[in-house]
């Protein structure tokens, strides 16, 4: 493979495109609302009417509008050239006849169906970058990527750059970890690359575990070779021949399309050995998760891989240091891989400028629970919260307010609606005790109550501890029991000093990220919602309440 | 199950046929093979054996930890430590209520309540007539449908108790 093959490829692929393209969602979310079914109903529409030339039926990732699923899109040419979208939602097998019809006809739109607007404000308030091709790529086929410019970083990367070029360009992005802790990407891939040369890995993390968060299988099973093409570029940039993306078992699809995606990169000679006739060797093999939340920390995640139990190992040294049996191992988040590519293509400055001075690019968040349009959302780091909520969300449904957002999964907290304000930005989100985490997002009403929110969290945890260290194996438990005391009212004030006494001794004394961030929801739901917890308690067992102080700690 | 012979009157797992003539076997000598035998493979092998066989049971284990020339105390420890691996056999339906956050606020627990209540089991555990398997899963990932139930491996979003309710005594009921 070489560029002018790539070139071909291109248009070749560009050539095949009909006058009417009609994509259908093909990612989890529609799958499960019936796309399959969809799908062969518009075969047999377009077959029955002997518009096979003219309609090209593409199967595609998510188009985020995931509450409306399934969704088809639906592009016409026009005569001056111009291709105009028309987006439909709900779609059943039985109107597929109808969306057929119109666009024999040459409608805009089937009254029938429901159409969405793709300029509405759930769309026109996104930024795409990491998803610039979600929803319009076919997963399933490397041609299709390659028409719209995967792997040509790649080819950049090993001809016209040196590896320590291709991490001052990373460096000076500004781009940080999307999988929550926002540690400067460049800064570890420089660690990696100035380990003594030898055996190096690279690992992605796709052991999306935080519940409330899809954005990482939306990314693989949508864009998967973006996620390939940016773990070969960290490859060539730090010398490591080997990578393994750890997805889990629980992501049956983003597993087949990631295992179609490396297989057919190795057949056009994109992994493998001397790709793009360099001397760069690059393979990737899949590890599946069995099931672990504790598997996303990343020491644990080695282990895994090594097909030991995920159990994490105190840093120093770091996995940049002492990773994979013992290598330098470098491992990123999958969306922090899928910026790779689009900034060896703009450039680190064209990134740089998005988002703010702390944190640059975009992020990609998963919008979801009391909320009007839920699905995945991409805006430029530091819009405020509202934004995202009220505006791309169109705020809690009718008869009901939105009360918090909760961010970053067991290892966040809840933001209260008066706050919303707030930017989006790792450090403005510390500062309220949640954090950025990997882009779980789910809004909450006045039904729901914190502190059964933070028992939630806390039960997730003391499920999920792997009970190495004793703090968060015995605290988790302890914790739980508090808290469940204080929902059901049994609890006095002596116990929410317990409690808070525990949070304090678990985050500071476990072993690794689990426990650290385990009091997180308790915390920061104790600090914006006291009031909530004060109210259960048994009244008169502890000293008055006005000794309590209610000011947030 | 019961006519499947024992570990140590099976050959070793170099793909040779399996004395019990049970195909599966030869299905997971396979596994073992791709992976040329490497011990950090064993959590990938798991996952085909579970696949295979439904479950893991103490035999298939030890036959695993030959197979990849591991202690049994290690394999053994490896599977017990991932959610996803299960050790008792399953019903012949399994009913999944997703209990991540977006269910979670959007009801889930109320529809675990439903499936607990027709079913009169618990998550983890299967009806005494061997139908029905209820569990609960952490998040399958579309959280944009909430609440999410799973019945047979297929993902169904925006459920009600009212549907679910019907699901599962469909099931019960003619066994389908």
């Amino acid at each position: 493979m070489e560029l002018e093959d790539l070139i071909a490829l291109t248009e070749a692929e560009s050539s095949q495109h009909a006058e009417i393209e009609i994509r259908v969602c093909t990612a989890a979310g529609c799958l499960s609302s019936g796309s399959r079914s969809l799908i062969s109903a518009l075969e047999h529409a377009v077959e029955d009417r002997g518009l096979g030339d003219r309609v090209g039926l593409r199967e595609v990732g998510c188009m985020r509008l995931c509450c409306e699923g399934p969704l088809v899109s639906v592009n016409t040419s026009t005569s001056d050239g111009t291709r105009v979208p028309t987006l439909y939602g709900k779609v059943d097998a039985a109107q597929a006849p109808d969306i057929v019809t119109s666009v024999e006809q040459g409608r805009k739109s089937a009254e029938a169906l429901h159409s969405i607007d793709p300029n509405g404000p759930f769309f026109a308030h996104q930024k795409s970058v990491v998803l610039e091709h979600c929803g319009i790529v076919e997963p399933e086929r490397i041609e299709s990527s390659i028409a719209l410019g995967a792997y040509r970083s790649l080819h950049r990367a090993l001809h016209d750059l040196s590896p320590a070029e291709v991490v001052e360009q990373v460096t000076r992005s500004g781009l940080r970890g999307r999988g929550g802790a926002g540690y400067p990407t460049g800064l570890k891939w420089a660690t990696v690359a100035k380990m003594p040369p030898g055996q190096k890995y690279v690992v992605c993390n796709a052991d999306e575990g935080d519940p409330g968060a899809f954005m990482d299988r939306s990314i693989l099973e949508s864009d998967p070779h973006r996620v390939l093409e940016g773990m070969a570029i960290a490859a060539h940039a730090i010398g490591a021949n080997q990578g393994y993306i750890y997805v889990r078992g629980e992501y049956p699809i983003a597993i087949s399309r990631l295992d179609t995606a490396i297989r057919q990169a190795k057949r056009f000679g994109l992994l493998g050995s001397g790709i793009f006739d360099s001397t760069f060797n690059f393979r990737v093999d899949l590890r599946i998760g069995a099931g672990a939340f504790v598997c996303g920390e990343e020491t644990a995640l080695i282990h895994s891989i090594e097909g030991l139990r995920g159990t994490p190992h105190p840093r120093p040294p770091y996995p940049a240091e002492s990773g994979l049996w013992g290598h330098p191992t470098l491992i990123n988040n999958v969306e922090t891989y899928a910026n790779i590519p689009v900034i060896l293509r703009e450039g680190a400055d064209w990134f740089a400028q998005i988002g703010t001075e702390q944190s640059k690019g975009t992020k990609v968040f998963a919008l979801a629970g009391k909320i009007r349009r839920s699905g995945l959302v991409e805006v430029p780091m530091g819009v405020p919260l509202r934004e995202i909520v009220e505006r791309i969300g169109g705020g809690s449904p009718e008869g009901s307010s939105v009360k918090a957002v909760q961010t970053g999964g067991p290892s966040g907290g809840c933001i209260p609606a008066e706050l919303l304000d707030t930017p989006v930005e790792y450090e403005s989100l510390k500062a309220l005790g949640s954090i950025m985490g990997s882009g779980g997002m789910v809004v909450m009403d006045q039904d729901d109550d914190m502190v059964g929110v933070a028992r939630y969290f806390m039960n997730f945890c003391m499920d999920e501890s792997c009970g190495k260290c004793v703090p968060c194996r015995a605290g988790t438990v302890q914790m739980h029991r508090l808290l469940d005391r204080i929902e059901r009212g049994e609890a006095s004030h002596d116990d929410l000093v317990t409690l808070e006494d525990l949070c304090d001794l678990v985050q500071h004394a476990s072993l690794c990220g689990l426990g650290q961030s385990a009091p997180n929801p308790v915390l920061s739901t104790l600090r914006f919602f006291r009031h909530e917890y004060e109210s259960r308690l048994i009244e008169f067992s502890g000293p008055p309440s006005s000794a309590v102080s209610s000011d947030p700690r | 199950m019961g006519t499947r012979a024992t570990p140590e009157r099976s050959q070793t797992a170099d793909g040779s046929a399996h004395p019990s003539g049970d195909d599966r076997f030869r299905y997971l000598d396979a596994a073992m093979k791709r992976h040329r035998y490497r011990p950090d493979a064993l959590i990938e092998v798991l996952h085909t054996a579970q696949e295979l066989f439904g479950y893991l049971e103490p035999d298939l284990l030890r036959y695993v930890a030959r197979g990849l020339r591991l202690p049994p105390s290690r394999v053994f420890g490896v599977a017990t430590f991932y959610h996803l691996f299960t050790f008792t056999p399953r019903g012949e339906h399994t009913c999944t209520v997703c209990t991540g956050t977006a269910c979670y606020v959007k009801g889930a627990d109320a529809l675990l309540g439903v499936v607990e209540q027709i079913t009169g089991t618990h998550p983890g555990m299967t009806t005494a007539d061997s139908r029905i398997s209820l569990e609960t899963a952490r998040c399958v990932g579309a959280c944009g449908l909430a609440p999410i139930v799973v019945f047979d491996g297929k993902v169904v979003g925006q459920m009600t108790p009212e549907q679910l309710a019907e699901r599962v005594k469909g099931w019960l009921d003619h066994g389908t």
